[in-house]
Order: C-alpha cells, then sequence, then structure tokens
C-alpha cells in the first residue's frame, strides 16, 4: 500500500517474522530497562538529568577537556592521533597496520568504526578484520548490517543464525543458543591468538586519569587485547568525560538503558599500553580520536545529540523502530538518536557516513528496496546534498516523545527531529509528504480569521489537512480510518446563540477544591 | 486559588471548531461549573502544530503570530488538547528562537494550560464531584509526557465517584496518529494504532478516554474501519457528564471521538 514516506514503505515490504523479532527484543529491551531502572533508584529521572548535564558540561568545554585528555593519554604512553573525517581515521589506521606488518586484526563492537567502514576497507587492502562480539560476527559472516546499536542481530532469529553457521563451516545445522555460543567461542579463541592488532572503540575517556573505558557482556574486548601487541581504540571526541568519578553515573546509567543489567559483565579501565612491570598486553597503543562531521554538529543547534552514550534505550522504545527495524534508517546509527545523527553526520562520497556504499547501502536485509520515490534533491553541493539524502529520517517520527523520555542523558530528540525539519524544508528535501506550497495556504487560511470561518461553515477544511493536499491525505486517511462527520462551526453557533441568550453557566454540584495553592 | 470569577481565554482547537463541538461545549461547561468566565475569542484558527510539524516553520510563524495577537493579554488561556497546550506552551519557544516576537510567545507559553492541567494544577481542584458509574480506558497522549501535568487528568479521572480506570498495556506506546505522520506513514501509523487498540480492548473498557481528540479520531477511526466498536470520549465530557449524574450508558458520544451532537 502506502507511496508513504520511504521509511514506511520499508516497514510494509519487511517480513512479518523479521518485524516480530524487532518488536519483541525491542520491547524486552525497553521493559527490563524500566523495571531495573525504577527499582535500583529513587529517582531515575534526576540521574538522567545529572548525566545530560555532565555530558553537556563536558561538550560546552569540549577544547579543554580535549586538550586534558590528549595530555593524560600522551603521558600513559598512548599515541595519540586526529582523525578529521572517515578517509583520514582509515588511513591512520592503515599505516599503523602496515608499520607492523599486521595482517590479522581481532575487532571488538564499536559504532566508530561501523561508521567509517573500517572493517570492510580494511579487508580490501588484504587485512583480515575479524568482529569477536558475537552479534557482530554473525552480521559479518552474513554480510548483512546491523540493525541496533547494542543488538546488532535484533532483527534475526535463531534458525537463521544456525543456517549461516552451517553454510560457513561452523558446523551441522543446530539452532540451540549455547551450542551457537559455543561454536563461536572455539572458533573465536583460535582467531584471539592469531592476531597481530585489537581494535576496539570506547565507552568513555576520563579527561582526569586519560582511562579508557571499554564495556563489554561478552569479554572479548579483553580477549582482543589479551595476546595482541599493539591496540587501537578509535573513539568519536565526544565519549570524553570529565573525571573518573563521572563514570559512576554513566556507567550504572549505560548498563541499565542499554541491556536493563545493573551493571556490564566486563568493565575494563585501561590507562595505557603494557608497563614494564605488567606481564601481559599490547606493548603498543593509539588513539584515534574522530572527529567525522562531530565538531560541526557541535556548532549548530542539535549539539545535544553529541550526549549520546549508545545505550539503545530510544530505538527499544521507539514504535517507529519497532515497525521499521534499524535497516529502514539507512545508516549505521538508527532509531530516533540515528534519525538526527545519521543526517548530521552525512558526508559526500566515500566519506563518512553511507560510505562507499552510497545511501541505498543499508536495506540489504531482504526487504527489499523501501517505498516510495528516493530523496530526490538531486546532486546538491557540499554537505547539503548528503543532508538532504538522508532528510526524510527526521520525519519518521510521530513525535511522541518516548524517546527523551527514557534517554540516559536526556537529550531532547523531538525538538531536533523538528530543527531538522525545518532544516529539510529549507534545503528544499524532496519526497516529502506535504508539498512545499502546502503549509503556506494553510497558513494563509489559519492566519485569516474570517476566512476560516467561512471554511468551517462550507466544510472546505475538511480533515484539517488544506487543500493542495487534501485528495491524497484524505486518500490515505480514508484507507485505514473513518473519518468523523463534519461539524464545522456548530460550537461557535452554540456559544453565540448561549451568549444571545445570556445562559446561565453551571451545572450541578460544587467541585471541592484542595486548600493547598499551586 | 478558586476558579470563581476568574477570566479565561479558550483556545478550542481546529479540531474541535471543525469534528468534536462537544468537547469544546464540555470544556466550556466543565470551566464555567468551576466558576470560571469563558470568552471565547473568535478570530481563533488552529496552533500551527501541523505547519511546525511539516518542517514548514515560516508558515508555523504566521500562525504563531495570529494566535498572539487572538489570545492577546494575561489571561490564562486553557486548551482541552495536550498536544496544541504544548505547541503553544514548548513547540512555539522552538519555533520562534532568535525572532523578536519570543518574548511574547513565552508570555503565552506562561499562561497556556491543557484543561485537566488547568483543573489540577491551576485551580487546585484535587477530587472531582458527580457521579459516573463506568469502566474508562485511559489513554496517556504523549504531549503529557516529562511534564507535572502528565498525571492532572488521570488524578481527576480517578477521583470520579463511580468510576475505574483502568491504564493500557504498554502506556508508553503512541498511538500512531502524530498529524501529518499518519499520512505520510499510513503503514507504521495504522500499526501503532492497532496495538494501542488491542491493549485497549483487552482491558474492556465502557469507554477510552483520553486528553487529546487527535488520538481518539484517529483510534477510533481505525477500529470503526475494522469494524471494531470503540467507544470513545474526551476528558471534558466525561468531567461534564459526571458532573450531571450519568453513567456510562448515557455518558457520550457514540461517533469517534465522542463527537456526537450535545444540546
Amino acid at each position: 500500500m502506502s507511496g508513504g514516506e520511504r521509511v514506511d514503505g520499508f516497514a510494509a515490504a519487511q517480513s512479518e517474522s523479521r518485524r516480530e523479532a524487532v518488536r519483541l527484543g525491542s520491547k524486552a529491551g525497553h521493559e527490563k530497562r524500566t523495571e531495573v531502572l525504577w527499582r535500583d533508584y529513587e529517582d531515575p529521572d534526576g540521574l538522567r538529568r545529572l548525566a545530560g548535564a555532565i555530558k553537556q558540561h563536558t561538550l560546552d568545554h569540549l577544547d579543554v577537556y580535549m586538550a586534558q585528555a590528549e595530555e593524560r593519554l600522551r603521558a600513559h604512553g598512548v599515541i595519540v592521533h586526529f582523525a578529521a573525517d572517515a578517509a583520514q581515521a582509515r588511513a591512520i589506521v592503515l599505516d599503523i597496520l602496515q608499520r607492523r606488518a599486521a595482517l590479522r586484526v581481532v575487532k571488538a563492537k564499536s559504532m566508530a568504526t561501523e561508521e567509517i567502514e573500517l572493517g570492510p576497507f580494511l579487508e580490501g587492502k588484504g587485512i583480515e578484520c575479524l568482529e569477536t562480539d558475537l552479534g557482530e560476527f554473525i552480521v559479518q559472516i552474513d554480510a548483512d548490517h546491523p540493525s541496533h546499536i547494542v543488538k546488532p542481530i535484533i532483527h534475526k532469529n535463531r534458525r537463521e543464525i544456525a543456517r549461516s553457521f552451517e553454510a560457513h563451516d561452523l558446523g551441522a545445522y543446530d539452532d540451540t543458543p549455547e551450542v551457537i555460543t559455543r561454536r563461536a567461542r572455539v572458533f573465536l579463541r583460535r582467531k584471539y591468538l592469531e592476531a597481530d592488532v585489537g581494535i576496539t572503540g570506547a565507552n568513555f575517556i576520563s579527561a582526569e586519569s586519560g582511562r579508557l573505558v571499554l564495556v563489554t557482556n561478552e569479554g572479548n574486548s579483553r580477549f582482543c587485547l589479551a595476546a595482541t601487541r599493539c591496540h587501537v581504540a578509535l573513539v568519536g571526541i565526544e565519549k570524553i568525560v570529565p573525571r573518573d568519578r563521572d563514570l559512576g553515573v554513566f556507567l550504572n546509567l549505560l548498563a541499565r538503558s542499554a541491556t536493563g543489567q545493573s551493571l556490564s559483565v566486563y568493565t575494563e579501565l585501561i590507562s595505557g599500553p603494557r608497563a614494564a612491570t605488567q606481564p601481559d598486553g599490547p606493548d603498543e597503543m593509539h588513539v584515534i580520536f574522530l572527529d567525522n562531521g562531530r565538531s560541526d554538529v557541535l556548532a549548530g543547534d542539535c549539539r545535544e545529540i553529541l550526549r549520546c552514550i549508545r545505550c539503545g534505550a530510544c530505538l527499544n522504545v521507539c514504535p517507529v523502530y519497532r515497525q521499521a527495524s534499524g535497516h529502514a534508517y539507512r545508516g549505521v546509527y538508527s532509531g530516533p538518536m540515528g534519525a538526527v545523527l545519521t543526517p548530521l553526520l552525512a558526508r559526500e562520497e566515500g566519506q563518512g557516513h553511507g560510505g562507499s556504499g552510497g545511501d541505498e547501502g543499508r536495506g540489504s536485509g531482504g526487504a527489499g528496496g523501501a517505498g516510495a520515490g528516493g530523496p530526490g534533491g538531486a546532486g546538491g553541493a557540499g554537505g547539503a546534498g548528503a543532508f538532504l539524502a538522508f532528510a526524510d529520517l527526521p520525519r519518521a517520527s510521530s513525535l511522541c516523545g518516548a524517546c527523551n523520555e527514557v534517554c540516559p542523558v536526556d537529550i531532547p530528540i523531538p525538538d531536533m527531529l523538528l530543527r531538522l525539519r525545518d532544516r529539510g524544508k529549507r534545503a528544499g528535501a524532496a519526497g516529502t509528504v506535504v508539498p512545499p506550497s502546502t503549509m503556506a495556504g494553510f497558513a494563509r487560511l489559519a492566519s485569516r480569521p474570517w476566512v476560516w470561518r467561512r471554511a468551517l461553515a462550507t466544510g472546505r477544511l475538511l480533515g484539517l489537512v488544506p487543500a493542495p493536499l487534501r485528495p491524497r491525505a484524505l486518500r490515505v486517511w480514508g484507507t485505514n480510518h473513518t473519518l468523523p462527520p463534519w461539524r464545522g462551526g456548530a460550537f461557535r453557533k452554540w456559544m453565540a446563540a448561549r451568549k444571545l441568550a445570556g445562559a446561565p453557566p453551571g451545572l450541578s454540584a460544587p467541585a471541592t477544591r484542595t486548600k493547598e495553592k499551586p | 486559588m478558586s476558579g470563581a470569577g476568574r477570566h479565561i481565554q479558550l483556545m478550542a482547537t481546529c479540531l474541535a471548531d471543525a469534528f468534536f463541538d462537544d468537547v469544546a461545549r464540555a470544556t466550556v461547561q466543565v470551566l464555567e461549573h468551576l466558576g470560571c468566565e469563558v470568552e471565547f475569542p473568535i478570530d481563533q484558527t488552529c496552533c500551527g502544530q501541523p505547519a511546525f510539524n511539516s518542517g514548514d516553520w515560516p508558515a508555523a510563524r504566521d500562525i504563531g503570530r495570529h494566535c498572539l495577537r487572538v489570545f492577546a493579554g494575561d489571561d490564562a488561556v486553557v486548551v482541552p488538547s495536550g498536544s496544541c497546550a504544548r505547541m503553544v506552551s514548548h513547540g512555539a519557544l522552538l519555533l520562534f528562537e532568535g525572532e523578536k516576537d519570543l518574548s511574547g510567545v513565552a508570555a503565552l507559553a506562561g499562561r497556556t494550560w491543557e484543561l485537566g492541567d488547568f483543573i489540577v494544577r491551576g485551580l487546585g481542584v484535587a477530587r472531582w464531584p458527580g457521579r459516573l458509574a463506568a469502566r474508562l480506558a485511559f489513554h496517556r497522549s504523549c504531549h503529557s509526557r516529562g511534564t507535572e501535568y502528565g498525571q492532572s487528568a488521570l488524578a481527576l479521572l480517578r477521583s470520579i465517584a463511580g468510576a475505574e480506570v483502568v491504564e493500557l498495556g504498554e502506556p508508553e506506546q503512541c498511538c500512531g496518529f502524530g498529524g501529518t505522520f499518519s499520512v505520510g506513514f499510513p503503514h507504521i501509523s495504522r500499526a501503532m494504532g492497532d496495538l494501542k487498540i488491542a491493549h485497549v480492548l483487552e482491558t474492556a473498557p465502557d469507554v477510552l478516554v483520553s486528553a487529546d481528540s487527535s488520538c481518539l479520531m484517529h483510534m477510533a477511526g481505525l477500529a470503526e474501519k475494522q469494524g471494531r466498536a470503540l467507544r470513545t470520549l474526551h476528558l471534558a465530557q466525561v468531567l461534564r457528564d459526571a458532573l450531571q449524574g450519568q453513567g456510562a450508558d448515557a455518558a457520550g458520544a457514540t461517533g469517534p471521538g465522542g463527537g456526537e451532537v450535545r444540546a
């Protein structure tokens, strides 16, 4: 059906089993999060606001904290790099690997590496880059894309996974979760021992101590660093927090928001490469701070999105995400945070977001090519063209605000979706369901009371939708809904008649009032 | 603070203007019952939310400025809709950021109330009098999220003698209306609405109640199209009907959103 927006077309074309997998997985995640947060804290909302304030403070003074973090990291013997964009970040990684003649990399889960499409890039250079997070590993062997920032395979069921394992010589078909896990483990253990370099992201970096914080549930990031001699961490510049003690706020919120755990199973605090007194660990450690559009975001009116700690709570609660799945968002980031971040980080050709795969890239997972006409906006220069390619994402929301309500750093996501809609409209985004002239017409109607009253009386205001849109909007509305009867002007007549008659107000018993005043 | 002699301006909303006249009438009756003097500025149109949400901010500002002119003065502006109230009290602040009329917009934002919230926090009414023997399924509108007034409507409904208020499963989930969202994303919007309706029917209520006619219009419209019975009433209608001491059978409307004509 539809002829609606792209995300809607994608949702409609999706298989029922996939939709159910995503819907039930995210619903369970949300319920667990809510239960645990309210069980453990008297005022989770207060904690969310505190975390948001700390993160916002850090962003407002990022120059100071970045310099401090860099200084501490270097003091610990970490080699610090800055990458302006994805291409630079990839080049830095490649250079590190080539200097060490490294051919095998084991990688922990990291959205920043997804963002710069590091894995495919390294594979293209003849370097094996193996995902060690179980979900990411499955995505990798399937040549699929993550559909959730915390649970990459939320869209798959265990039967699909068992079939993939079978197809990749990881054992005869068996969809017992324990068997699947054990097989992955056996396979990965060998790879950890063979690898030259371990690549990770970071959940946080403390500016005060220069400690890099990694959180996992599988312990795979520790294994990535157990046998390798070199650790490369790719870290978005927004990952900095001021002090070690701030981690008490963030680790508690992150685990509960992401997976409903009190604490993730493994929390590593890494202070640098192996010291002389330490028996093992990488001898060399690199931290690559990734900008890739973040400075521009910081300078704009959606900067609060950089508070994001990638917990996925907004995906889990989002009714649109639940129906559409992460792949509908055509990027690394999905759901409400993705609808904000993807257009903001979008860069032209090959750089950063969307990468070489182009803007059609992400739809691979069987649901086929999303609905009606692409984003259009043909070509376009500079960042505007890249932005326009994703300008439909901020519209993929009923603006219900559930994302803001669950966000552990209190990001006002709906406000940003609105700002991006305005920006998209001004940039001439195509494919909007409401044609550009429509709301101007509506505004003319709604700012001329005599025309408005006439329209009410004559029923021309049908369905609240402005005239140029009316046929389509009503058609769409009428497909799913019965319209209420038109009662235009009836209330006004009643008011006017009462006024003439001097009708006495009131009905019956007086309301009881409390003593205290608001 | 008592409502006695309090002069308020009613923002009836364009939906009530066009479809749900009884919601606006009930709002007047409820406010007058509390002793308020209700003025209905006849030049009012719409709060501008359709244009604002569509991303056409210049158009939305035109409508917003019209609102400023219509609702001039210092009186409280009361709106029988969480959505429109939130547009005036929050959305407009975004919309007029950096504009020279921001201070006027902020002033209007500061004196605009959703109906239930005005009654509970504005007038200090803790218990609603009258009686309504009915099982009410309460749909929490999205625009009350994160605000103190989220609980106002619920508290009022719960205080009505004879009324049994049941909350819906997955209360944090939106009904899927979202204005133009339901047109641009008809598939997702409908799926969201169907889920909501299933939760409503689970509770086997006499009537579905919300502080927003838009949500009710969406859900009732979907249900009716599918041949499922879903009786809806706006908060204002429930409060008014309670004052009249009606039972569920007499209470309110049969049409979508409680749009039935009522003398």
